[in-house]
Order: C-alpha cells, then sequence, then structure tokens
C-alpha cells in the first residue's frame, strides 16, 4: 500500500525506453506524412498525448499531494489564450499589432517558446490557487479551486479583445507556416514530443526529494511539517507545476483544434481531467497515462451519444468511486503490476507503447 | 437616484432570498455530515422542473389559478424532491459512508450526481427552455415611486418563514438535537441509541424540501427554466454559505442576504456580465482572510 513512486533507475535503462519512444514517434511521424494514416487516427493521437499531459498534470495535485484540484481547465484555458494569442502576434496578419512580428518561417524554432510562454503563464495563473492554499485544505481548496476555473472563464468571456465568448481562431496559420518550410505533421511531432517531455519531467520530479515532500503532504501534512518539510513552498511548487503543465497541454490543444472559446474549457473539462486521474489511480503515473489513452478511445466511441455521453462518464466515475475507488493502477506503477516489462528498463516507467 | 437605489434593495432581498432557501440546503447537509453536497443546486433545478410539471397538471385539472393551486404544488414538488434528496442520498453517498472511504469520494460523487442531474434532464427533456406557467396573478403595487409586485413579497416572506421553522427544527426538536449531536461526534452518537442513518435521510429531505421551495419561487419569478440553471445558482449559494461559515444556519441565512445585495448593486452601476466575476472573486478574498466565514467557528486539530 505505501509503495511510494520507485526513483527513476537513471543510465543504460533510462536511455532505452527513451530510444524506443523515440523510435515509435518516428514510425508514426513517417506513417502520418506518407499518407498511411488518416487525419483521424492522428487527431485521436493528438488528443491522446494532449490528454496524457493533462492527466498526469493533474494528478500531481490530485494523486501525489492529496488535495482536490477540480478546477483544472482554468489553467489549461489560460495556457492557451496566452499561446494562442503570442502565436498569432509571432507570426500572423493580426488585429493586435498587424504585421507578424518574425517572419512565418520562424514558427519553426519558436513554436515551443509561444508554447512554453503559455505554460509559464498558467504556472503565474496557479498562485491563485497556491496562496489560498496554505491555509486551506480539502473542502474549502476544492471551491477555491472551482472558483478559480469560473473565474479564468468568465474573465476570458469578459475581455473582448480576444474575442470573448466569441472565441479566437487562426493558430492553424502557424502550422501552415511551419509546414511551408518542412512538409511534415509538425503538429503530431510537437504534441508527442511535449508529451514524453512532461511525462518524464513529471517522473523526475516525483522521484527526487522535492516530490517525496509533495507526497508527505499527502499522508499527514501536520507531521510533514514536523518532520521539517516545508509544505507551504510544496503546495506552491506542485500547483504551479502542475497548472503549467496544464497551461502547456492548453497550449498544444489550441493549436491543434485552430479554435478556442472559454466554454471548452469550463468545469466538463476539468470533469474530464479528475475522472482520467481517479481512473488511472491517484499517484500513478502510468495509471494516468494509460487512464489518458483508455478514456480518448472512450470519448471517441461515445461521440454518437452526444450529450448522453455527459451522463455516461459521470456514471463510470460514481461506480468507480464506489467499487474501485483507487483506479485501475491504484497507486502503484506498471511495473509493479507487470513485472515483465522490465525487459526495459528496472523501476522506471513502462509506457513505452504511449506516445 | 434614491428611487433606484430603493427598488434595488428590494430586488437583492428578493434575490438573496432564493440564495438564502438554498443555501440553508448546503449549511443543513454539511453541519450533519461534513460533506458539501455538490448536487444540491441540482435538486433546486430539478425540483424547478417538478413545480413545472405538478403546476401544469394541476392547472390543466383545476382551471385557473390561485392559491390552493400554489399550496398543493408547493406541497408535492416538496415531496418529491425531498424524495429525490433521499434517494441520492441511498443509492450515491450512504455505501461510501458505509465502506468508511476518504471524504474526497463522496465529494466527487456528489459532483457527479450533479452532472448526471443535469445532463440527465438535457437528454431526456431536450434544450428547448419550457416556460413556466402563471399559478398566481400578478399584482403590482404602487407605494410611492416603488414598483412591488406580490411575488417579490412572497419570496421575501417565504425566506423567513423558512429560516424560522428551520431554527424551530434544529434547535427545539428531537431530531433537531440529533442533527447537532451528529455534527458534533459522529462516533459516539450511536452508541448512545440515536438512528443515524434516519437522521441523516431526514437532513436531506429537510434539505431538498428548502431547496423546492426556493425552486417553484424562482420558477415563478423567472418563468424561463433550463437545465443548467442550477449549476450557477448552486454555485452562488454554496458561496452565500461559505461566506456565512458553513455549518451555521444563522451565517448561511445572512450570506444569502449578503451575497445577493453585491449581486444585485454590482449589476446596477457595472456591466451584468461583471457579477460572476465578482461574486467569485469576493469568495476567494473570504476563503484567504477568514477561512471559516463571518459566523463560522474554527476546529482544530488533534495530532
Amino acid at each position: 500500500m505505501m509503495a511510494l513512486v520507485p526513483g527513476l533507475n537513471k543510465g543504460k535503462n533510462q536511455t532505452k525506453l527513451i530510444i524506443f519512444i523515440a523510435v515509435v514517434m518516428v514510425i508514426i511521424v513517417l506513417l502520418s506524412s506518407l499518407g498511411l494514416i488518416n487525419q483521424y487516427i492522428q487527431s485521436v493521437i493528438m488528443s491522446i498525448c494532449i490528454n496524457i499531459i493533462f492527466a498526469s498534470s493533474l494528478n500531481i495535485v490530485n494523486g501525489y499531494m492529496g488535495e482536490f484540484s477540480c478546477g483544472h481547465a482554468g489553467f489549461m484555458a489560460v495556457g492557451a489564450y496566452v499561446s494562442s494569442v503570442l502565436s498569432l502576434i509571432f507570426f500572423t496578419e493580426n488585429k493586435f499589432i498587424g504585421n507578424p512580428l518574425f517572419p512565418p518561417q520562424t514558427a519553426l524554432f519558436l513554436f515551443p517558446v509561444v508554447i512554453i510562454a503559455g505554460g509559464i503563464a498558467a504556472a503565474l495563473a496557479g498562485l491563485l490557487v497556491a496562496i489560498p492554499s496554505f491555509k486551506t485544505r480539502d473542502d474549502y481548496l476544492a471551491i477555491i479551486t472551482i472558483a478559480s476555473n469560473y473565474i479564468i472563464t468568465t474573465a476570458i468571456n469578459n475581455i473582448s479583445a480576444i474575442g470573448a465568448s466569441r472565441g479566437l481562431m487562426g493558430m492553424k496559420s502557424t502550422m501552415f507556416a511551419m509546414n511551408d518550410v518542412l512538409p511534415l505533421p509538425w503538429m503530431l511531432i510537437w504534441i508527442m514530443v511535449f508529451a514524453v517531455i512532461c511525462v518524464i519531467a513529471i517522473k523526475r520530479l516525483m522521484g527526487s526529494v522535492l516530490g517525496k515532500g509533495i507526497s508527505a503532504i499527502r499522508y499527514d501534512e501536520i507531521s510533514a511539517e514536523i518532520m521539517s518539510v516545508n509544505t507551504n513552498q510544496m503546495k506552491l511548487l506542485a500547483f504551479m507545476f502542475s497548472s503549467g503543465l496544464a497551461g502547456i497541454a492548453g497550449g498544444l490543444f489550441a493549436h491543434m483544434l485552430g479554435f478556442i472559446n472559454p466554454g471548452s474549457f469550463n468545469i466538463m473539462k476539468s470533469t474530464e481531467g479528475m475522472v482520467m486521474v481517479y481512473l488511472g489511480g491517484m499517484g500513478s503515473l502510468s495509471g494516468s497515462v494509460l487512464s489518458a489513452i483508455f478514456f480518448t478511445f472512450l470519448l471517441e466511441l461515445l461521440r454518437p451519444l452526444q450529450i448522453l455521453k455527459w451522463v455516461f462518464i459521470p456514471l463510470l466515475l460514481i461506480l468507480l468511486m464506489q467499487f474501485r475507488p483507487e483506479g485501475l493502477m491504484g497507486n502503484r506503477e506498471i511495473l509493479d503490476v507487470l513485472p515483465k516489462l522490465k525487459l526495459f528498463n528496472r523501476g522506471g516507467k513502462g509506457n513505452g507503447k504511449s506516445a | 437616484m434614491w428611487t433606484t437605489i430603493l427598488q434595488n434593495i428590494f430586488n437583492a432581498l428578493q434575490w438573496g432570498s432564493f440564495y438564502s432557501m438554498i443555501a440553508l440546503g448546503y449549511c443543513l447537509v454539511y453541519g450533519v455530515l461534513r460533506l458539501i453536497n455538490f448536487a444540491h443546486g441540482d435538486i433546486f433545478m430539478a425540483a424547478c422542473y417538478f413545480a413545472f410539471f405538478i403546476a401544469t397538471a394541476l392547472l390543466l385539472k383545476i382551471v385557473g389559478g390561485g392559491w390552493l393551486v400554489f399550496a398543493l404544488t408547493l406541497v408535492f414538488t416538496m415531496l418529491v424532491t425531498a424524495l429525490l434528496g433521499i434517494t441520492i442520498e441511498r443509492v450515491a453517498y450512504r455505501p461510501l459512508r458505509r465502506k468508511g472511504v476518504n471524504r474526497l469520494y463522496v465529494v466527487i460523487t456528489a459532483l457527479m450526481v450533479g452532472f448526471i442531474l443535469e445532463n440527465g434532464n438535457l437528454a431526456i427533456l431536450g434544450a428547448s427552455a419550457l416556460r413556466f406557467p402563471d399559478i398566481l396573478d400578478k399584482q403590482i403595487w404602487q407605494i410611492g415611486p416603488l414598483t412591488i409586485t406580490n411575488l417579490k413579497v412572497l419570496v421575501i416572506i417565504a425566506a423567513f418563514v423558512v429560516f424560522g421553522i428551520l431554527q424551530f427544527i434544529v434547535h427545539k426538536t428531537t431530531l433537531g438535537m440529533a442533527m447537532q449531536a451528529i455534527s458534533y461526534d459522529k462516533f459516539a452518537i450511536p452508541l448512545m441509541g440515536i438512528p443515524v442513518n434516519r437522521v441523516i435521510t431526514f437532513t436531506f429531505a429537510l434539505g431538498s424540501s428548502l431547496a423546492a421551495v426556493a425552486g417553484i419561487l424562482f420558477g415563478m419569478s423567472y418563468p424561463v427554466l433550463d437545465p443548467y440553471m442550477g449549476m450557477i445558482i448552486g454555485w452562488k449559494a454554496f458561496i452565500a454559505a461559505v461566506v456565512g461559515g458553513i455549518g451555521n444556519i444563522k451565517g448561511a441565512f445572512i450570506g444569502g442576504f449578503i451575497l445577493g445585495f453585491i449581486e444585485i448593486f454590482i449589476a446596477a452601476f457595472f456591466p451584468s456580465s461583471f457579477k460572476d466575476l465578482v461574486s467569485f472573486i469576493i469568495l476567494l478574498i473570504i476563503l484567504v482572510l477568514k477561512p471559516t466565514g463571518f459566523f463560522g467557528v474554527a476546529r482544530s486539530t488533534k495530532i
């Protein structure tokens, strides 16, 4: 039960795993640029990767730290909007400053900068939750997170410069600009790269001393404080890191769709994230990754049900809470469940097939 | 100028009454179970719909409107909504309580029950907004420059009556004592022979019927029903309960009026889209400054 996150085995095994993931990614990219994978499957792969970032970042707060954040989509909105506006200003004819700031060909190198800027902005928005979290906990913190989600979406709704409730579009042209330089499925590449980087970053953080401090808060905050864990600092770190990664997911989401509006980051989106986290298991990174894959497929399957989909998903979560509250993996990593995967790496993550 | 302010005070009293009535329901459940019943706003929404169907059925049977139809609709709606509340507690919350799981899971379940109520309603009845029938004839009284409708007065009176009845139940009856006792110590009370589950069922029935009173009056005041109406009002009522200090009946009642005043006056002097933003920001500020609300009592943690 008390199996904490196994530390990452540095060295050869990790290199092996990364090489394996890289090979899988190259194969996917080659297949899609040759047109063997159609647009729909590409978009499903992209959604899977975005959901992986979203779910595993939420897992930092909801799983590892054991707090209850249910307004995660708000940070996604911040990241999406900031990176979209930057991308419009940088590379396209826009209504903000007129001509593009840089020649559109530079999108190839500046795109990650735009996305990471969105992530940083979202991390700053995470302060909105992190600072009240020093004093308040569980129930009240849940309220604060939901309030922050509402505050962000209604604030966006009131800013007419970025389209208010009508939404913002035109991010696709950044992708087209990249395509003009080199005809590759750039969006797919960037999303997969970011997903891998984010998962590895979370893994490394949680295996470190800081990450152990965050986990200590889950077991007993007061004891952790007594044992010289600086809980305020840990909360700040967890909230900001988690919201920053959500912002990166939001930026990628915006560039994938090419259109965003505040309605797509409402409490429903946060619920999707929560479903993924609790389905995978609290404090299990591979669980989050697996459940993000499973859940995205489920959403695609349920698409014909339209509104009934939103009856089905909460029902799924309720049943989960009743019969298996610990989720699929339940605080264990995939290697504890299937030790055979250790041929790739020992004590690391075994989600090589995910990206 | 003074006329608008007086008029707004009246509107704020009406608006605050709705918040107060819903906040009282939140407050009861929280006080007894230490559970934020996130589905409460959607129970209010369901109550509006129940009232709509019961009222149209009754109005079709008994031609016209009037106080008889109002009373019958009120009673039936309260009964049906109480049943809904009891069912939700029985099906979703009680098994979890039996297992003694983390409170977090119950909160998530409550949130999900709310979503099921909203979207189930949308799936069953479709997205077209329904129009609530006119149960009472509208009377408009002119007192000097003020216009007062009988509905507004009814809503405000109803809120105070509900508050009085609730105070009586909680402080003067055996059941109320049992509720306070469970809130005080959940582990010793079953040993004293108090049927905990029965008291909790009663609590949910009471909270839901308060939501039903709010629902029918809301339907009469703002006659357009839509499946997501409970969400935002539920949240606001919850903010009201937090402002007053959750788990405190007087606090919830006063908090509802405070929030009502804030919202109405902001809508009067600023664009109305700022309303939600400001009330959520106020919530954040209050939670940072006074985490237990205005009337709440801080609980110490034993180590």
